[in-house]
């Protein structure tokens, strides 16, 4: 699903120019959920970013579903990230002066999709992570998990080949969290393939993969057992 | 643009942001409705001038005499200068090329009485010609005639505001005034563009007031109006002649400026057009710059609206928005909102302009109003820098890497 060759990114930092990844291969196969871990400035959330076509590459290869990612315009890498890409991010993201529904029904507009068809796959997805009660609510009338779980369900909606998290629990405490992997192991389970992001090893411990960046490389990647989270939604 | 879709969302994102909604287009709306009122009431002052200065016949020279500075011809200084019956005859002789008309003017005040009521007035004893440099308007009858003048008649022409003082209700037509100790019957009543103090004067023969007077044929001052075709030069040409010709039939030194004093109406009339034009560039100036500060305000707004924004439109990137539908919506929706709220302040501003009418007539404005042209062309331009300013800011926020916007926490 995802191939990446030798990837290597670097920063200018005023005169000097700082190499925040040196040469990453990494492969992974659909129906994955791989950890990224990593202590901060090891390069994660670069790697992320590129992986979620937000930032460019400046040397070697990044294959997203046998598609070469390469010099994409602004428009057409929108496409591909509506298309192939979901995200859910640490503080949610949400628009605050949209409902749930109108929230998760967003992607959609943006393929194009009917007002009605938008809004019945919306409330599909609410459903499938248990908030349909909730979709005429604001953002800031929702918990943090219940936060969270809208973005989910939001990056969900458009059907994408790769679900990207970065730090999906970072803003929430251990039982929201434990709530929010559950869900995402779910997901995983009904078979999307998922990244994630985090600096937490009991996270990175409810994947099945773990790979470990540091210094701008790859230092271990390991296969790991699933700690099964139950499931409360 | 007529996308069904696009709309609805903005007319979401319009309902849910109410404030941004408001404050941008009560910019707007405010900015063209102060532009319209002020350059309406710059269009009233500029009526309340031409009323004042542009009101009488513009072809006139207005003879007054003078008292004598120099000695002459064995005539002491400080002589006292009289016009009398001969001088209109002899001015009507020598100058028949230059003439179209002339009348004397004398003017008295009086006690006027009509059953009670009872005030005094000013009186102008006059010929028939000074209805035409006076532009009397004539309401009921007629002005003094010929006629009255040769048979030096009792008749009189009020002033609209005469009329009102004394006869109430009343048609003056026919009645009898009682001015001095003598009646006089109204022939005629008039109005006048100058205002209030020419519609309280009451006209009549000169030669009744000359009889009146001991049957003497002194008069106060002559109007001579030179034939319309004649342009600014000839009527200087024509003052100066006049001038040359009284100071020797009165006997005053040729290099007296005092004996004999001319206003020459056509000159007025061209200060006046230059203060007008300086008025116009005044009122055009307040206009300009009201639309300035009003563009100024709108593209403040859509600044901060675009930044406040910055977030939002970074996830919707994220979620798949290319740069041309987030700077497309931004675009759609600051235009919508201009060109109503603009709309409805151009329609606010005209309203109040043409509820104004005579209202505000001690302030020197008349009629405030603005041409159709001009309110619209400012509604336009106000929207086209509304959409500039927004976008602007919208493409760069369009450019903004999606991850950089959402970091922004």
């Amino acid at each position: 699903m995802i191939s990446i060759k030798n990837l290597h990114k670097s920063y200018r930092m005023g005169d000097s120019s700082l190499h925040v990844l040196k040469g990453i291969d990494l492969d992974i196969k659909e129906g994955e959920l791989v950890a990224i871990m990593g202590s901060s400035g090891s390069g994660k959330s670069t790697l992320l970013n590129i992986l979620g076509m937000l930032d460019s590459i400046d040397e070697g290869e990044y294959l997203l579903d046998n598609v070469l990612i390469e010099g994409l315009t602004e428009t057409t890498a929108a496409n591909y990230r509506n298309k192939f890409l979901g995200f859910i991010f640490q503080s949610f993201n949400l628009i605050n002066y949209k409902n749930a529904l109108e929230n998760v029904a967003l992607p959609l507009y943006y393929q194009g999709l009917g007002r009605k068809i938008r809004q019945a796959k919306a409330m599909e997805y609410l459903e499938k992570v248990g908030l349909k009660d909730w979709a005429s609510h604001l953002p800031s009338e929702l918990s943090g998990g219940q936060k969270q779980r809208v973005a989910i369900a939001r990056a969900m909606a458009s059907q994408p080949k790769v679900l990207l998290a970065d730090e999906p629990t970072g803003a929430l405490d251990s039982n929201t969290s434990n709530e929010v992997m559950g869900l995402i192991q779910q997901i995983n389970n009904e078979g999307k393939t998922i990244l994630v992001v985090t600096h937490e090893l009991d996270i990175a411990h409810m994947c099945k993969r773990i790979v470990t960046l540091r210094d701008g490389v790859i230092v271990e990647d390991q296969k790991v057992e699933q700690v099964i989270v139950e499931n409360h939604v | 643009m007529f996308n069904r879709d696009r709309w609805q969302e903005i007319f979401e994102t319009i309902r849910k942001n109410r404030l941004r909604t408001f404050l941008s287009g009560f910019t707007v709306a405010l900015g063209i409705f102060i532009f319209i009122v002020l350059f309406g009431f710059g269009n009233g002052l500029k009526n309340t001038f031409k009323q004042f200065f542009l009101d009488d016949a513009t072809n006139t020279l207005w003879v007054y005499p003078g008292t004598t500075s120099k000695p002459y011809r064995g005539f002491k200084a400080n002589r006292r200068i009289e016009f009398e019956n001969s001088d209109l005859q002899d001015i009507k002789d020598n100058f028949q090329f230059f003439i179209e008309d002339i009348t004397p003017r004398i003017n008295r005040s009086a006690q006027v009485k009509y059953r009670g009521e009872s005030d005094n007035y000013s009186t102008r004893a006059v010929a028939p010609a000074h209805q035409f440099v006076e532009k009397t308007i004539i309401m009921k009858g007629r002005f003094i005639n010929q006629d009255d003048v040769l048979n030096k008649t009792k008749n009189i022409v009020i002033g609209r505001l005469v009329a009102k003082d004394l006869f109430k209700n009343e048609n003056p037509i026919g009645k009898y005034l009682e001015i001095g100790s003598s009646a006089f019957k109204v022939v005629g009543m008039f109005q006048d563009q100058s205002g209030d103090r020419e519609e309280r004067l009451i006209y009549m023969p000169y030669t009744t007031q000359q009889l009146i007077e001991k049957n003497n044929d002194k008069i106060s001052s002559i109007i001579v109006s030179f034939r319309p075709e004649f342009g600014y030069k000839t009527a200087l040409v024509f003052e100066e002649q006049l001038r040359l010709f009284l100071k020797k039939k009165k006997s005053i030194d040729p290099r007296d400026n005092n004996g004999i004093r001319i206003r020459n109406v056509a000159d007025q009339i061209r200060q006046n057009q230059r203060f007008a034009g300086v008025l116009q560039l005044i009122v055009a100036f307040v206009g300009i710059g009201t639309l300035i500060a009003g563009i100024i305000g709108i593209s403040n707004i859509m600044v901060f609206v675009v930044k406040e924004r910055t977030k939002e439109l970074g996830v919707r990137k994220a979620l798949g928005a290319t740069p041309k539908s987030v700077i497309g919506m931004v675009l759609q929706e600051s235009i919508f909102i201009t060109a109503l709220s603009g709309i409805a302040g151009m329609i606010g501003g005209i309203a109040l302009l043409s509820n104004m009418g005579d209202r505000l007539e001690e302030f020197f404005i008349i009629d405030p109003y603005i041409d159709n042209f001009t309110a619209a062309m400012a509604t336009a331009l106000l929207i086209l820098f509304g959409a500039i300013a927004g976008y602007i800011p919208a493409k760069r926020a369009a450019r903004i890497k999606p991850i950089v916007a959402l970091r922004d926490e």
